[in-house]
């Protein structure tokens, strides 16, 4: 990504940086690595491409990420964005619902022994919540689903009150054929009856038709 | 439901226990889980119980992954066979519909597209009422038939990536089928893959009445039919070799793998490179494949 635009200066927690792999500047964290991806020393590339929370980033808004957070990931897929995640915060449960990802999930996890894969349907977080501890300072949420207010929701029960949720909206997964705005203004609007938008902002050009939104209960 | 942790009822060191316990267990809200256990003198500090719940949960995704993944292919061996059963059914239901529509109306023709059309009709007596009935049986079932059809493009790619992307959706779920699971079928050597489905054929050369059978089901493939008949033993065995090698990645690492699928496009262009092959007329077809 050479024509993205310049990153605002959020001050990076401790464990994230700043680092040129050869092809400008991306993120980047500390950790063993994990599928393709630009190495220097024992800094992995964060692609903003890629993921979604790094993009969050690169569109300037700060997820509050942050040194020893805990942090609940919701739709963790292979582990590529969670990975990251758990180089940086500390304890980290990653869900996923689909049994083919959770394998590479697992392999990712068994290098990180604060990052705990949890085969579970985000929908149902009582089938989680004896595992999950409550008052998470992050809830990271990616699922691509049907219903992302209302995952959402249903999961604020993990954060503390000062807690975050960093979320990315895709719009395509509530309804291919709306206007993306139009979907945006409603998961919004759902999302509100829990928590409080602090900011949003499009993930283009690294991810289409999604919004990321940064919020906290209430 | 309970309101306790995971580790409720286990005893510190038992892995398999926390992993059923992870697995199975729910509360309705969460707790401060770690002062919990330690409390609960589950585990001396918090650190060792962060390690626990890290074996606990890496061994109950892992466990739970696998099985769940078995239980997929299974539900893409189930789909299989309900779609040809119900093409075949719909198939023979529509000749006697016809046979009957024929004698009652003025209609001529067969098959799904004559049902579908006597379906429309209103009846006035009641053997036109069920002959009208039977016909919009045989439309059901035949959209039944395509509905099963979406559904396993729709799984296949999941149960089996490079299976699916190798050999088209359908032709993988039938492999699946034939072999019996996804893990039987990476067992096979890629000669035993390259004649699934055609047993009868191969118990015939067995008993000495016929030719050893060159391909089974992976005929309906393009890269096996539309190969010139002269080569087409070396592309059932290029094409089933890859086969083969898929389904072992999929059943064993399910990591997609395209350069696989580039080396069989490969050897098929070398293959029929050899006559410099023209399709035959009977090339191409329904079942999909990775010319489609
Ligand atoms: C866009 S992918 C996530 C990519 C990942 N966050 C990353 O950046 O590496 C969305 C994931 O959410 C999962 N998902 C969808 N619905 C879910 C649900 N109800 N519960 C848990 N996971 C879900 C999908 O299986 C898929 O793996």
């Amino acid at each position: 990504m050479t024509d993205a635009p310049a990153p605002e200066d959020a001050t990076l927690p401790e464990g994230l940086a700043r680092r040129d792999f050869g092809d400008g500047e991306t993120l980047a964290t500390q950790g063993s690595p994990v599928g393709p991806e630009a190495t220097d020393g024992d800094w992995r590339a964060w692609d903003a491409s890629r993921s979604k929370l790094a993009a969050t980033y690169a569109v300037g808004l700060d997820p509050g990420l942050t040194a020893d957070a805990t942090v609940l990931y919701l739709g963790a897929a292979a582990g590529t964005t969670a990975s990251h995640v758990a180089d940086v915060a500390g304890a980290t449960y990653a869900v996923e619902f689909a049994p083919r990802p959770v394998r590479d999930l697992c392999r990712v996890a068994d290098d990180r022994d604060r990052l705990f894969p949890l085969l579970a349907d985000a929908r149902k977080p009582e089938s989680y919540a004896h595992v999950v501890e409550a008052d998470c300072d992050l809830l990271v949420q990616d699922v691509a689903t049907r219903g992302q207010a209302d995952v959402a929701l249903r999961n604020r029960r993990f954060l503390a009150d000062d807690g975050r949720l960093a979320l990315a909206i895709k719009a395509r997964s509530e309804d291919v054929t709306d206007d993306p705005s139009d979907v945006f203004d409603a998961v919004l609007a759902d999302l509100r009856e829990g928590y409080e938008v602090l900011e949003t902002a499009s993930l283009e050009p690294y991810h289409d038709d999604h919004l990321a939104v940064v919020a906290r209960p209430h | 439901m309970t309101d306790d942790g995971w580790f409720a009822n286990c005893e510190p060191g038992d892995v398999d226990g926390a992993a059923v316990a992870v697995r199975d267990g729910s509360a309705s809200e969460p707790a401060d889980w770690p002062a919990r256990a330690v409390d609960a003198g589950f585990a001396p500090d918090e650190d060792a119980y962060y390690d626990a719940l890290h074996e606990a949960t890496v061994a109950a995704a892992r466990a739970e992954a696998v099985e769940r993944e078995r239980a997929d292919d299974q539900q893409l061996v189930h789909a299989v066979r309900a779609m040809d059963d119900c093409a075949r059914t719909a198939n023979e239901l529509a000749e006697r519909a016809a046979e009957w529509a024929g004698a009652l109306f003025d209609v001529s023709g067969g098959g799904v597209d004559l049902a579908a059309r006597v379906a429309e009709r209103d009846a006035e007596t009641p053997a036109e009422e069920r002959a009208i009935s039977l016909a919009e049986r045989v439309v059901e079932l035949d959209a039944e038939a395509e509905d099963l059809r979406g559904f396993i493009e729709q799984q296949a790619p999941t149960v089996a990536p490079n299976l699916a992307s190798m050999a088209g959706p359908v032709l993988a779920a039938r492999l699946v089928s034939l072999a019996g699971s996804l893990e039987t079928l990476a067992k096979k050597p890629s000669g035993t893959v390259q004649v699934l489905g055609a047993e009868d054929a191969l118990f015939a050369h067995l008993r000495g009445r016929a030719s050893s059978p060159k391909h089974g089901i992976i005929y309906t493939h393009e890269y096996v039919r539309g190969t010139h008949p002269e080569h087409r033993g070396s592309a059932a065995r290029a094409l089933a070799g890859k086969l083969s090698i898929a389904a072992r990645i999929d059943h064993y690492s399910g990591e997609p793998k395209p350069e696989i699928e580039a080396e069989l496009d490969d050897r098929i262009a070398t293959i029929r490179a050899r006559t410099g092959d023209e399709l035959p007329d009977d090339a191409g077809g329904d079942d999909g494949g990775a010319g489609e």
